[in-house]
C-alpha cells in the first residue's frame, strides 16, 4: 500500500471551489496530482449516481466541493 | 475580490483603458471637453505583451517592491501584481541597467527601450475624477518610532504582510526577525482626527473597521494564541452591519479595545519588542509591551492629486477633498466634471462604489442625447447548422509562454489529442488567447469544418467567454466549446513534476474531448426590455432616482404610499452644514412633478407582482380605488426609507421635557433655545443594544448638529452629550471638534452602566458615571433629548408580494455588501436610501443616483440575452412529485395548477442544476451540463486508467 496513489474525481462548483482551485494555481501552491476535476455549476448538480458511477469504474475517492 | 471587476473593465469593448498616463489639462465645457494627456513610457508594449513574465524572470536587477510597501523586492522589469489589468509588464528605468536580457527573452517582441513620453488628446463629454488617496505617512510623528523601530509598521504594510501574495506569503511575521508575534497592538487615528500634529482634522472613516478586520485575520493566521489590542478614542463601526462584526471581535474572538491615545512608543533593544506608553481612562500612566505595533494610518490626498485639481481648476477643501455640497455629493466646482471615492471625502469600499455609480449617472445624463453614438458593436455571422454532422473536434493546446510549455510536454499532449476519437485537427500555440492565434483558430475552424472546439490552456473562469466569442465569429454555436484547465489546475501546481503534469494534461484533454463530442447546440433566449422603471418610495432617495432616470431619457413611475412626496426628510430642517432641507425637498418635488418623464402615483399601494428582469408587471391601487392598475416595467428601484425610532427607554412619552432629536429639531426651529439653560442628550437609544445591534450611523452627527444649534441660539446654554463612542466620521469630525470648542460637554458611558433619568419639578435629573472623575455626576436638564436610532419602514407586505429579501432589522439586502451595494440579488432590482441602511441625506442622494445609473445599464439595452445554461423539464415523463419545487434554492420551478405541469422559467433559472440532480425520474436536464455531458468525462477519465 506504500506506493498506493489514489485516483480521485473532484466535482467542483464553478463559483467557489473551482475558483479556489484556480487561485491555488495562481498562488503556485503545490499539491499531489491525484485529482482530476469535473466542473459543475453548483455542487448541488452532483447526482449521487455520478459518484457511484465513478467509484464503480475504479475511482478510489470522490471530492465534492462547493 | 476585485479581480473579476478588473477583468471586466479590461475586456469591455466600450472602455478604452489608458494606463500610465496623467491628465495635463481639460479645456472646453460640459458635453465638449478637450483632454490633454501625458502618456508615460512603460518600455513594454501592452498590446504585444502577453503577461508571460519571462522578462521579469530573466531580469538581473533587483528593485524595491513598492506594491508590497517596500517589504520585499522585485525585478526592474515587473508587473505590480498578478491580476493587474492590462496584464502587461513595464520597465522601471530608475533601476534598469539596460542589459537587454528581457528584450532577448521576449518571444512576443514587446520590449521597446526607445519608448518615449508622449502627449495625446482625446474628446470627452463628461469627466469623472477618482484619483483616490494613499495612506498617511507617519514618519514625521517621531513619538511613534515609525521608520526607527522595524516592528512598527503601518496598516498598509500589515495588509501586505497578511496577503498570500505579499512579502511573507501570508505568514504572520514581524519585519525585524521574521518571528511570529504573540502580541500585536493597533494604534488608531494616526494621521486622522489630529489637526495639531498631522494637520488632518477629519476622521478617515475606514481605519476602525480595517483594524478590527486585521486583528481578526491575524488571529486566523496565527499559530496558537494571539493577543490583539486596539487602542482607540472611539470605535467607529458605523456602516451597515459593521457593529455586529465589531461585537464578534470583542466578545467572541477576544480582541481587546482600549480607550487611550498613545503617548510614546519605545523599543526594547534586546528583543525588538515595543513598549507602548499611554494614559488610561482614570488618568493613570500605563505601559504594555507588544511584539509588533500596527499604525492605523488615515487616508490622505496626495500632493500630485492636489496639483491635478489645481490644473483643472477644481476647488478642494482645507483637507484637499473636493468640496461637495451636501445635496450634490458627486459634483465638483466645475460643471461637467464629477468625482467619486476618497477624493470626494474619506470613505469605505461600498460607499466608493455607490458614488462611482452616482458619478456615472450624472456624467451619463449630460450625454444622454448622444448615448450609443460611439459604441463599438460586434456583429456575428449567422450560425452554421451542424445537426446530423458527426463531431469534428479541433484541439488547441496552449503553451502560455512557458507557464504551461515550460513544464508540460505540450507537443506530446497535442500528439496524444490527435489519437482521441472524433478529433480531426490539433495544434499548439504559444498563446492561444492572443489576437493572432484567435485569427488563426478562426481560419482553421472554417478550413477543417470543425464543429466542436477544445482549448487546453488556463481557466474557463477567465477565458471561456473569449473563446466562445471566437466560435460565434465563425458561425459556430458558442456552446460547442470545452476547456481543459492545464495551467491553473495543472502546470502551476505540479511544476516540480513535469512528467506527472504532462500525464495529467493528457487525462484532462481526453476528458474534455469526450465531453465536447456530446455537446449540443443551444439557443440563448432573447427577451425585450420594457424601458420603464418603477420606483417604490417618494422620499429623497426615490425622487433623486426618478430624476436621474428622467434625465437619462427613461420613463418612470414613482409610487408613494403617503399622500405627499418627501418622506421622512420632511421632519428635518437643515443639514449639519446648514443647508435648508425643506427648501431642497420643495425644489425636488417641483422638479419631479415638472418632469414629463415621471409619473407620480401618491397614496398608492402595491398589491400584486410578477415577472422577471426586463419584464416586470406590478399591480397597484391608487387612492383606495376599487380597480387595480397594472404597470409594466423593466426595472425596480426600492427606496422605501426609514424613520426615527420611538424610544421605550428613559421615560420617553411620559414627560414632555423628554424628546427625540427630531422633536428637538422642531422645537429649536419653532421656539429657539433662549429658555434652555441645560440640555442633556443621550446617544445610542434604540441602537447598539440587544434588540438592535447595529449603529444607526446618523445620530451622533444629529446630536452634534442640534448641540451646535443650541449654542448658536443661546451661547450660555449648557449642552451635555452622553455617548458610548462618538461616530462623527469623515468630515463630520470638524463639527464634533467645533462643538467641543464651543463648550459642549461630552461624557462617555458604558453600555452596562447607562444614565439614570428621573423627571422632577426642577427639570429632568440625569445621573451618569463620569469616567475621568470616576464618580457619579448629577445633571439637571430643562430638556432631555434621546438620540433615537433609525428603523426601517414597515415593508412586510411589500417584501412578501415582491419577494425582496430583508435582514432581521427590516433593511433590504444588497447583492454584495462590498462590490454591489446598490443592486439587489435578483437582476433588474436596485436599492437606495435608508431602505438599505441608515444614512445621511448626501449619502442617500449619491445612492439614489447610483441606483438610477445601475438601472440605466439595463434600460439602455433593447433586449437581453439569457444564458442557455438553464434547466428544462420533460413534462411527458414528469410525475409532478414536486421534489424540484422543494429543492430549488431560488424557487424557480412552479407547479402550474391550470395546465397541471411543472414549469421552469428560463429567465429566472440560475442554472445551478440542483433540480436536475434531485429529480427522481431524471426528467429535468440542465443544458450544457446534461447527465451524459458530465458522465462522459468520468468515463473518459477512468477508461484511460488515469
Amino acid at each position: 500500500m506504500e506506493d498506493f496513489e489514489p485516483k480521485i474525481v473532484a466535482f467542483l462548483c464553478n463559483w467557489c471551489a473551482y475558483a479556489g482551485a484556480d487561485l491555488a494555481g495562481v498562488s503556485r501552491l503545490q499539491y499531489p496530482s491525484n485529482i482530476r476535476t469535473v466542473r459543475v455549476m453548483c455542487s448541488g448538480r452532483v447526482d449521487p449516481l455520478f459518484i457511484i458511477k465513478a467509484l464503480k469504474q475504479g475511482a478510489d475517492g470522490i471530492l465534492t466541493a462547493g | 475580490m476585485i479581480s473579476p471587476k478588473l477583468v471586466e473593465v479590461g475586456r469591455h469593448t466600450n472602455i478604452n483603458l489608458i494606463t500610465n498616463s496623467e491628465i495635463e489639462n481639460i479645456e472646453g465645457e460640459p458635453g465638449d471637453f478637450d483632454v490633454t494627456l501625458v502618456n508615460r513610457p512603460r518600455y513594454i508594449d501592452p498590446v504585444k505583451c502577453t503577461g508571460c513574465g519571462e522578462c521579469a524572470r530573466h531580469c538581473p536587477v533587483t528593485a524595491v517592491n513598492y506594491y508590497n510597501m517596500n517589504l520585499d523586492d522585485r525585478r526592474a522589469t515587473y508587473i505590480e501584481y498578478a491580476q493587474a489589468v492590462p496584464l502587461a509588464f513595464a520597465i522601471d528605468t530608475d533601476t534598469c541597467i539596460g542589459c537587454g536580457l528581457c528584450e532577448n527573452m521576449c518571444i512576443a517582441k514587446a520590449i521597446d527601450y526607445d519608448d518615449k513620453e508622449r502627449t495625446s488628446k482625446l474628446k470627452a463629454g463628461s469627466v469623472i475624477l477618482s484619483a483616490g488617496s494613499r495612506g498617511f505617512d507617519p514618519s514625521s510623528l517621531d513619538y511613534l518610532g515609525y521608520g526607527k523601530f522595524p516592528n512598527v509598521v503601518t496598516s498598509e504594510e500589515f495588509e501586505r504582510i497578511l496577503s498570500a501574495s505579499g512579502p511573507y506569503f501570508g505568514h504572520l511575521m514581524r519585519p525585524l526577525d521574521r518571528e511570529e508575534p504573540k502580541k500585536i497592538a493597533w494604534l488608531q487615528c494616526v494621521g486622522s482626527r489630529d489637526k495639531n500634529r498631522s494637520g488632518n482634522g477629519y476622521c478617515s472613516s475606514v481605519c476602525c473597521m480595517y483594524a478590527v478586520k486585521e486583528a481578526m485575520i491575524s488571529k486566523e493566521h496565527a499559530h496558537g494564541d494571539l493577543d490583539c489590542a486596539i487602542f482607540n478614542m472611539d470605535i467607529r463601526t458605523f456602516g451597515k452591519d459593521y457593529e455586529k462584526y465589531y461585537l464578534r471581535a470583542k466578545d467572541k474572538d477576544g480582541v481587546r479595545f482600549v480607550k487611550a491615545r498613545i503617548h510614546t512608543i519605545t523599543e526594547v533593544p534586546e528583543t525588538g519588542d515595543l513598549s507602548v506608553w499611554y494614559v488610561d481612562e482614570t488618568g493613570a500612566t500605563q505601559e504594555e509591551t507588544f511584539n509588533m505595533v500596527v499604525l492605523s494610518i488615515g487616508l490622505q490626498i496626495q500632493p500630485k492629486t492636489v496639483e491635478l485639481a489645481q490644473r483643472l481648476r477644481i476647488e478642494l477643501n482645507e483637507y484637499n477633498f473636493t468640496s461637495a455640497a451636501p445635496f450634490a455629493p458627486v459634483k465638483t466646482s466645475r460643471p461637467g466634471i464629477y468625482t467619486c471615492g476618497v477624493l470626494q471625502g474619506p470613505k469605505d469600499i461600498p460607499s466608493s462604489i455607490t458614488e462611482a455609480s452616482a458619478a456615472a449617472c450624472l456624467a451619463g445624463a449630460d450625454l444622454a442625447e448622444a448615448r450609443g453614438a460611439d459604441i463599438q458593436k460586434i456583429t456575428v455571422p449567422d450560425e452554421i447548422d451542424i445537426s446530423g454532422q458527426e463531431p469534428r473536434i479541433g484541439v488547441f493546446v496552449c503553451n502560455c509562454g512557458i507557464n504551461i510549455g515550460g513544464i508540460v510536454d505540450v507537443p506530446a499532449v497535442r500528439e496524444y489529442a490527435a489519437t482521441l476519437p472524433n478529433v480531426t485537427f490539433t495544434d499548439d500555440n504559444l498563446f492561444t488567447c492572443s489576437q493572432d492565434t484567435q485569427d488563426k483558430i478562426k481560419e482553421v475552424i472554417i478550413e477543417h469544418k470543425l464543429n466542436r472546439v477544445v482549448v487546453a490552456s488556463c481557466s474557463p473562469k477567465t477565458h471561456e467567454q473569449m473563446f466562445m466569442e471566437t466560435l460565434e465569429a465563425c458561425g459556430i454555436n458558442k456552446y460547442l466549446f470545452e476547456m481543459a484547465n492545464i495551467r491553473n489546475q495543472n502546470s502551476w501546481i505540479h511544476s516540480k513534476t513535469p512528467e506527472i503534469a504532462t500525464q495529467k494534461a493528457k487525462d484532462l484533454v481526453r476528458m474534455s474531448v469526450a465531453r465536447a463530442a456530446v455537446l449540443n447546440t443551444l439557443k440563448e433566449k432573447i427577451v425585450p426590455i420594457n424601458k420603464q422603471a418603477l420606483i417604490i418610495g417618494g422620499g429623497i432617495a426615490g425622487m433623486n432616482a426618478a430624476l436621474g432616470l428622467g434625465k437619462q431619457g427613461f420613463d418612470v413611475v414613482l409610487v408613494e404610499k403617503d399622500t405627499q412626496l418627501g418622506g421622512f426628510a420632511r421632519q428635518l430642517h437643515h443639514t449639519i452644514e446648514g443647508e435648508d432641507i425643506g427648501a431642497y425637498i420643495e425644489k425636488l418635488i417641483a422638479d419631479v412633478e415638472a418632469d414629463n418623464k415621471i409619473r407620480v402615483l401618491k397614496n398608492t399601494r402595491i398589491v400584486g407582482f410578477e415577472g422577471f428582469k426586463g419584464n416586470f408587471a406590478t399591480e397597484v391601487i391608487v387612492d383606495g380605488s376599487d380597480d387595480k392598475e397594472k404597470i409594466k416595467h423593466g426595472v425596480i428601484i426600492v427606496a422605501t426609507g426609514a424613520s426615527e425610532y420611538k424610544p421605550e427607554e428613559y421615560s420617553y412619552g411620559e414627560d414632555k421635557r423628554i424628546v427625540t432629536q427630531v422633536e428637538l429639531g422642531h422645537r429649536l426651529e419653532e421656539q429657539g433655545a433662549s429658555d434652555l439653560d441645560s440640555v442633556v442628550m443621550i446617544q445610542c437609544v434604540g441602537s447598539r443594544n440587544d434588540e438592535n445591534e447595529n449603529c444607526s450611523r446618523i445620530c451622533c452627527q444629529n446630536a452634534v448638529k442640534n448641540a451646535l444649534d443650541i449654542k448658536r441660539l443661546n451661547p450660555d446654554a449648557q449642552v451635555y452629550i452622553l455617548y458610548r463612542d462618538i461616530r462623527t466620521y469623515g468630515l463630520l469630525e470638524d463639527y464634533y471638534t467645533k462643538a467641543r470648542e464651543l463648550g459642549v460637554i461630552f461624557i462617555r458611558f458604558d453600555q452596562a452602566a447607562p444614565p439614570e433619568v428621573q423627571a422632577s419639578d426642577d427639570g429632568v435629573l440625569v445621573r451618569i458615571k463620569d469616567h475621568i472623575l470616576q464618580q457619579d455626576v448629577d445633571i439637571r436638564a430643562d430638556l432631555l433629548t434621546l438620540s433615537a436610532g433609525m428603523v426601517a419602514e414597515d415593508t412586510d407586505e411589500l417584501s412578501g408580494i415582491m419577494k425582496l429579501n430583508r435582514n432581521p432589522e427590516g433593511f433590504f439586502i444588497e447583492a454584495h455588501v462590498k462590490l454591489r451595494p446598490v443592486d439587489m440579488p435578483s437582476d433588474g432590482i436596485f436599492l437606495c436610501g435608508s431602505a438599505h441602511a441608515p444614512k445621511l441625506i448626501s449619502e442617500t442622494i449619491a445612492q439614489a443616483q447610483a441606483a438610477a445609473s445601475r438601472a440605466t445599464t439595463f434600460l439602455a439595452r433593447d433586449e437581453i440575452k439569457l444564458s442557455a445554461i438553464t434547466a428544462k423539464v420533460d413534462t411527458d415523463y414528469c410525475v409532478k412529485c414536486l421534489t424540484c419545487v422543494r429543492s430549488c434554492p431560488f424557487e424557480v420551478p412552479v407547479f402550474n395548477t391550470h395546465e397541471k405541469v411543472i414549469e421552469i422559467n428560463e429567465a429566472i433559472c440560475h442554472g445551478c442544476g440542483v433540480c436536475t440532480a434531485v429529480c427522481p425520474r431524471e426528467t429535468i436536464q440542465l443544458s450544457f451540463y446534461e447527465d451524459d455531458q458530465i458522465t462522459s468525462k468520468i468515463d473518459a477519465l477512468l477508461a484511460g486508467g488515469m
